[in-house]
């Protein structure tokens, strides 16, 4: 498939801002970073909302018609598009609230809730953002059971270094942000090694045989393309990337996109917080990122290609 | 609504494809192209088209294939194009309501003031059956020739999509597949009409009818039989005059 920058860049920095507003709501909820704190919850939570913001306009970079996206709110009963613009934009409101109530040091139970309530429309939103991946049959690499959860686990992962940094730059660190970020990213490396394992080894649910069904006659191969020049199609989902680059660039989601996080999150485990480690390892954690995703796009192959004979 | 609807429509209009007759002209594909650049979906925009890479938007893309080896391998012309699925996931991922599949006759179609041009409709078809026209920032699709088939200005012969009314080798028939009795289910029964992709149990409405056996060769029939073959053959004719 081809990795479209815009869609590349919505999916990594909506997930970081939707993971740093879920752990800043749920210190907030559970009392883990006290409420009068006006300057950093102003900050923090106004990144993450930034983020978020930034993601979802990046997302509109892509259509063919940006100005009729208010459109994409009508199908949730059966698309998983709509339904994530839907929970996109309910998450605003609770989210909204708690960061004006941050910054105006308003106190008290109701806040707590409206925190919680944000957090989990936040993951609900990555949720839905990852199931119009998973969704979709014609892409075996992404019609599978760990599509989502990976989703879930980089804005959990990604968010909780943003945590551990933004916390550590306004004093407020503590070490079960780097304990959370040390467990998530340990998580995820397993996950995603699972994940390439498992995508690695499948036999095709699609052939070139069984998509025209002359597989009868035995093996099939394509021997006239219908069209001399490229089209929408085969630029589309016709997109490959040489294993050798793909092998270099899981390397370095591995090396930089977890190494690096999993290293700065243990050092401050035991030497205490630190803003300088904590950034680093956030910006590690959002190199890594955006490598898998341009990886979780180059790499899947579409069905359609089968007509086209490639396996 | 991309909600497909309520009741599976009795009526289904589509396509069968006959694979042993199509000879790979491409004159369905560039009759569709004629007809739709003009039609329900118009335009269907060419980009570079006197240039060296032209490339533009076509509902119908004919493949040419080779299938199995030696005498028994055949070379298979294939067209392709929508399907008009009976569970058409390109309509329930539509996050607009643009894509919708009709109640009346099954077409799939596109509402192109309603499309926002997300693409995912044409990610969720395994089948490629949907273009993306960058000028206008639509999907584009098949139709159906939904406006030659119903179409009571042109003569009632002429109500078929346009790529079957072109084929030189009536290889393409168009018909009711939810009527057991119409022609071209019986066609499909006759022959063994099959589903293409049926893994991703989509449910086409199109069917292709696979290439006939193959007939044995005179000679080898011939042979089959005990007969004198070659020069022999020449011989005992000679002397049968």
């Amino acid at each position: 498939m081809n990795p479209a920058p815009s869609v590349i860049f919505f999916t990594t920095l909506s997930g970081l801002g939707y993971g740093l507003a879920f752990w800043l709501a749920i210190a907030r909820a559970f009392g883990a970073i006290p409420a009068e704190t006006p300057w950093f919850g102003a900050i923090s939570l106004g990144v993450a909302l930034a983020l978020v913001s930034a993601g979802l306009l990046s997302s509109t970079a892509h259509l063919g018609h940006p100005e009729r996206a208010w459109r994409a709110f009508s199908q949730w009963r059966t698309s998983w598009l709509s339904r994530e613009g839907v929970a996109a934009v309910v998450t605003f409101i609770p989210l909204g609230l708690l960061w004006l109530a941050w910054m105006l040091g308003a106190t008290g139970g109701i806040w707590a809730f409206v925190a919680l309530l944000g957090a989990a429309l936040a993951l609900i939103t990555v949720y839905c953002t990852g199931m119009i991946y998973q969704s979709l049959k014609p892409i075996q690499a992404w019609a599978t059971g760990w599509t989502t959860p990976i989703y879930l686990l980089f804005a959990l992962m990604t968010g909780a270094h943003a945590v551990a940094a933004l916390a550590a730059w306004f004093g407020y660190g503590a070490s079960w942000q780097a304990s959370a970020a040390l467990i998530l990213t340990v998580a995820l490396a397993i996950a995603k090694l699972m994940y390439w394992r498992s995508v690695d080894t499948a036999t095709p649910f699609s052939t070139p045989e069984s998509a025209t069904g002359l597989g009868r006659f035995g093996k099939v191969r394509q021997l006239e393309a219908p069209h001399v020049t490229e089209n929408y199609i085969t630029r589309e989902m016709g997109f490959k990337v040489a294993r050798k680059h793909a092998a270099k660039l899981r390397m370095i989601v591995y090396a930089i996109g977890f190494g690096v996080p999993t290293l700065v999150a243990m050092l401050m485990l035991i030497t205490g917080p630190s803003a300088l480690l904590a950034t680093i390892g956030v910006l590690a954690a959002m190199v890594g990122a955006i490598a898998e995703r341009w990886l979780f796009f180059a790499e899947a192959k579409h069905a359609v290609m089968n007509f086209y004979g490639e396996r | 609504m991309t909600s497909l609807p309520a009741t599976a429509p009795m009526k289904k209009l589509g396509l069968v494809i006959d694979l042993d007759t199509c000879v790979g002209c491409h004159a369905c594909a560039v009759n569709c192209k004629e007809w739709n650049t003009g039609g329900e979906m118009a335009p269907l925009t060419d980009m570079d088209p006197y240039g060296a890479e032209p490339e533009g938007v076509w509902f119908n893309r004919v493949h040419g294939y080779e299938a199995g080896d030696g005498a028994n391998g055949r070379t298979v012309h294939f067209p392709r194009s929508c399907l008009h699925c009976e569970t058409p996931a390109c309509v329930t991922v539509c996050p607009t309501g643009a894509s919708y599949k009709r109640e009346e006759d099954g077409i799939v179609l596109v509402d192109e003031d309603k499309c926002i041009g997300c693409k995912l409709c044409s990610w969720a078809c395994p089948y490629g059956a949907r273009e993306f026209d960058e000028t206008v920032g639509v999907m584009k699709k098949c139709t159906l020739c939904v406006d030659r088939i119903y179409n009571e200005t042109i003569p009632e012969a002429e109500r078929v999509p346009a790529c079957v009314s072109t084929c030189p080798a009536s290889a393409r028939h168009f018909g009711d597949l939810g009527d057991p009795n119409s022609d071209v289910s019986k066609l499909v029964a006759e022959r063994g009409g099959y589903d293409l992709a049926p893994e991703f149990d989509y449910k086409p409405t199109n069917k292709y009818l696979p290439p006939r056996e193959r007939m044995p060769s005179a000679p080898a029939a011939a042979e089959a039989a005990g007969e004198p073959q070659g020069l022999l053959k020449w011989v005992d004719r000679m002397l049968s005059i």
